[in-house]
């Protein structure tokens, strides 16, 4: 994105745009590089596994950004929500502690675990919040936890100046700054967590500026996108979810997948592959040329969720508590590469960095540009449909979702 | 693998210069976790000194391997080489023994590149000499703006199966694709084959759908004269990769032309 009107929050808030001061005012073209590693079969990894397949991938970066997360990493904590937040000083971190004090039980702050490390530097306060929604308040509003801490994460997001939450799930995290990944990595200690599902980046700016929120991945609950490309529908895209309560508010593309993923998969309960089918969807001539009910299938995802496709070069790797997907661009316009090892399904911008992490693998490829990789680790419910051949008369209900699913949620 | 030093980043690449042994005119260099920038310094030191063969072991993601270098040394890769292998290359033999990444003969000149796997997307983007000839599957965007001139006349084999945009944009020069060694499932090749196409040839081996083929194409079986063509590449290419030439041979080919060596002239034209 090449509009800074993005970063003002005046938009909601009445704030002035000093609080941007750390960003960088220069751009460098280039590209990312991006990894995911997940055990299907729930087993931990340090995330210096992940350290290592973005080391390895350094070149695709140029220092101004690097970022994870991680999933399973919070065990004594399995049932809060917890908030990584990035502050830009004190009055930051307080206003944002008054929004968690008035919405939330909070029952563990802390600051982030950090140490000194070389290239790091200017970086925000950086704090964790182990909470649980108010039942009170929950009630009284009439939500799910998950559109609570959605509500609370937007609210946060567009009107707190100087705070930014990283990230917002349950029993994970997300890692970022402005620094090389391994810098990152080490500066936050990740080889003192383990998780079953790992995604990393590295960042090379081209559109936005380098700056520690800016850093990927970008995340809402515990769905966490990083991304290589430029998504050029973001306008449409962002108008879109405005409409079920979502405001983009980090200025950088990345985040319209994140909320993309969140509506379709949690509040719509779309099947993940037509979630993805969505997003990348199939050109006209090939909906043309597929068997009747696959045609009217994709045809109709197409005129639903027409505002949710994304245009323009991309591989991403969404991670959830469930596991991962990663999904090129329909006409594989950035690099993906795949590997499967047993329960370890790993995707990277590299053949190298699979290679770097995982020994004697028993099947590396390339994925077809707009058919996701979707790794799940056992016993993980997600709506998936198999080989996407649906009946007519099941379209509008896998399209339409369960009852109620697409109501408008209310925010502000 | 190296042990972990907390104290600092782990580093993906050593900044040192690889171990080096030397016999005859063979310089074997062990690239395990060494930068690319030292790993082919090394290399254009070995070339400099006059080795013939450069071994380079433990190759995991290293880039521009051969680039540049206008010898007729011989350099064999074990591992998984980075992007732009023999990227302007101008003369030498590169052999790669595992998959390599994208961008491989990125406008390269001339020599060859044999690749004993898969090989990743724009293989052969802008490439105006030489050979490449790859075992396995191939990306999208493969043998894109492929030109000649003269007696330069690249020429690459795929033994595998491709992906959309095989030949785009092609100017010149011979891309043959065989549908053999493949682990993708479909068709020999995707879509928008020689979408763009202004010159060269495609030969692909079996039967492809008009669906799949750019507007710019006219779609040919392939004749006794073309045959006589790729005869020659055909067994040199099974020599290298070790393959039955008259397996090859068996079935048809489709060969693919452009019907104008202008398809865009008037495209700007008032």
């Amino acid at each position: 994105m090449n509009d800074l009107m993005l970063h003002d929050k005046s938009r909601y808030g009445g704030f002035d745009a000093a609080r941007y001061r750390e960003e960088s005012p220069f751009k460098i073209h280039g590209g990312c590089g991006l990894m995911g590693i997940c055990d299907e079969s729930g087993a931990l990894m340090s995330g210096q596994t992940a350290i290592r397949a973005m080391a390895i991938q350094r070149e695709r970066g140029n220092g101004l950004g690097g970022g994870f997360a991680g999933y399973g990493i919070y065990p004594e904590f399995p049932d809060h929500f917890c908030f990584h937040m990035m502050y830009h000083d004190t009055a930051g971190k307080e206003a944002a502690e008054s929004v968690f004090d008035e919405q939330f039980l909070v029952d563990l702050v802390e600051p982030m675990p950090t140490r000194p490390t070389r290239g790091i530097t200017d970086a925000p306060l950086l704090w964790r919040y182990f909470v649980k929604p108010d039942p009170v308040r929950v009630e009284a509003a009439g939500m799910s936890d998950e559109d609570y801490v959605v509500h609370a994460v937007m609210r946060i997001n567009s009107t707190v100046d100087g705070a930014f939450v990283a990230s917002s799930g349950k029993n994970m995290g997300a890692f970022k700054g402005v620094g090389y990944p391994e810098e990152i990595g080490h500066y936050f200690r990740l080889e003192e967590y383990d998780g079953h599902t790992w995604i990393g980046h590295n960042r090379f700016p081209t559109n936005t500026p380098g700056w520690w929120g800016g850093a990927h991945p970008f995340t809402l609950l515990d769905w966490a996108i990083v991304h290589n490309g430029e998504i050029s529908s973001y306008g449409i895209n962002s108008r879109y979810l405005e409409q079920f309560g979502y405001k983009c508010t980090l200025g950088t593309d990345t985040e319209v997948a994140a909320y993309l993923f969140d509506l379709m998969l949690r509040r719509h309960g779309l099947p993940v592959e037509l979630a993805c089918k969505a997003l990348a969807s199939p050109l006209w001539s090939e909906i043309d040329r597929m068997p009747a009910g696959e045609r009217e299938l994709m045809a109709s995802l197409r005129a639903v969720y027409g505002p949710a496709m994304l245009n323009g070069p991309f591989a991403i790797v969404l991670g959830f508590n469930g596991g991962m997907v990663a999904l090129n661009d329909r006409i594989k316009l950035r690099p993906l590469v795949a590997a499967r090892k047993g329960s370890v399904v790993m995707v990277a911008s590299e053949e190298s960095a699979i290679r770097a992490v995982m020994s004697g693998v028993d099947r590396v490829w390339a994925p077809k540009a707009g058919e996701p990789v979707i790794a799940r680790v056992g016993g993980t419910e997600l709506p998936t449909h198999d080989g996407l051949h649906l009946a007519p008369a099941e379209i509008s209900c896998a399209v339409g979702g369960p009852a109620g699913a697409c109501e408008t949620l209310e925010v502000g | 693998m190296r042990t972990m030093d907390l104290s600092a980043p782990f580093e993906g690449y050593l900044r040192q210069a690889p171990g080096i042994s030397r016999d005859g005119d063979t310089v074997r260099l062990d690239a395990t976790d060494v930068h690319y920038r030292q790993m082919n310094e090394a290399v254009r030191h070995a070339v400099r000194e006059g080795a013939k063969r450069v071994v380079l072991d433990g190759v995991n993601g290293q880039r521009y391997i051969g680039t540049g270098l206008s010898t007729d040394v011989r350099i064999e890769v074990h591992g998984t080489p980075g992007n732009d292998l023999a990227m302007f290359m101008d003369g030498p033999a590169v052999e790669v023994f595992g998959n390599a990444q994208d961008g491989v003969g990125n406008t390269m000149n001339a020599g060859k590149v044999v690749v004993h796997g898969d090989a990743g997307d724009v293989l052969g983007y802008g490439m105006r000499g030489g050979r490449v000839f790859v075992r396995g599957d191939v990306g999208y965007r493969v043998g894109i703006h492929m030109k000649a001139y003269q007696d330069q006349v690249p020429i690459m084999v795929c033994g595998g199966k491709a992906r959309d945009f095989f030949g785009e944009y092609m100017a010149g020069g011979m891309l043959v694709l065989l549908g053999m060694n493949s682990q993708f499932e479909g068709p020999v090749v995707g879509g928008y084959v020689g979408t763009g196409m202004h010159g060269g040839v495609i030969y692909i081996r079996g039967e492809i759908e008009p669906w799949q083929v750019g507007e710019e194409c006219g779609i040919f079986i392939a004749g006794d004269e073309d045959m006589a063509r790729l005869r020659p590449v055909l067994e040199e290419y099974c020599a290298d990769q070790r393959m039955d030439v008259d397996e090859v041979l068996a079935r048809p080919f489709t060969k693919l032309v452009p019907v104008s060596h202008r398809p865009y002239g008037k495209m700007y034209a008032y």
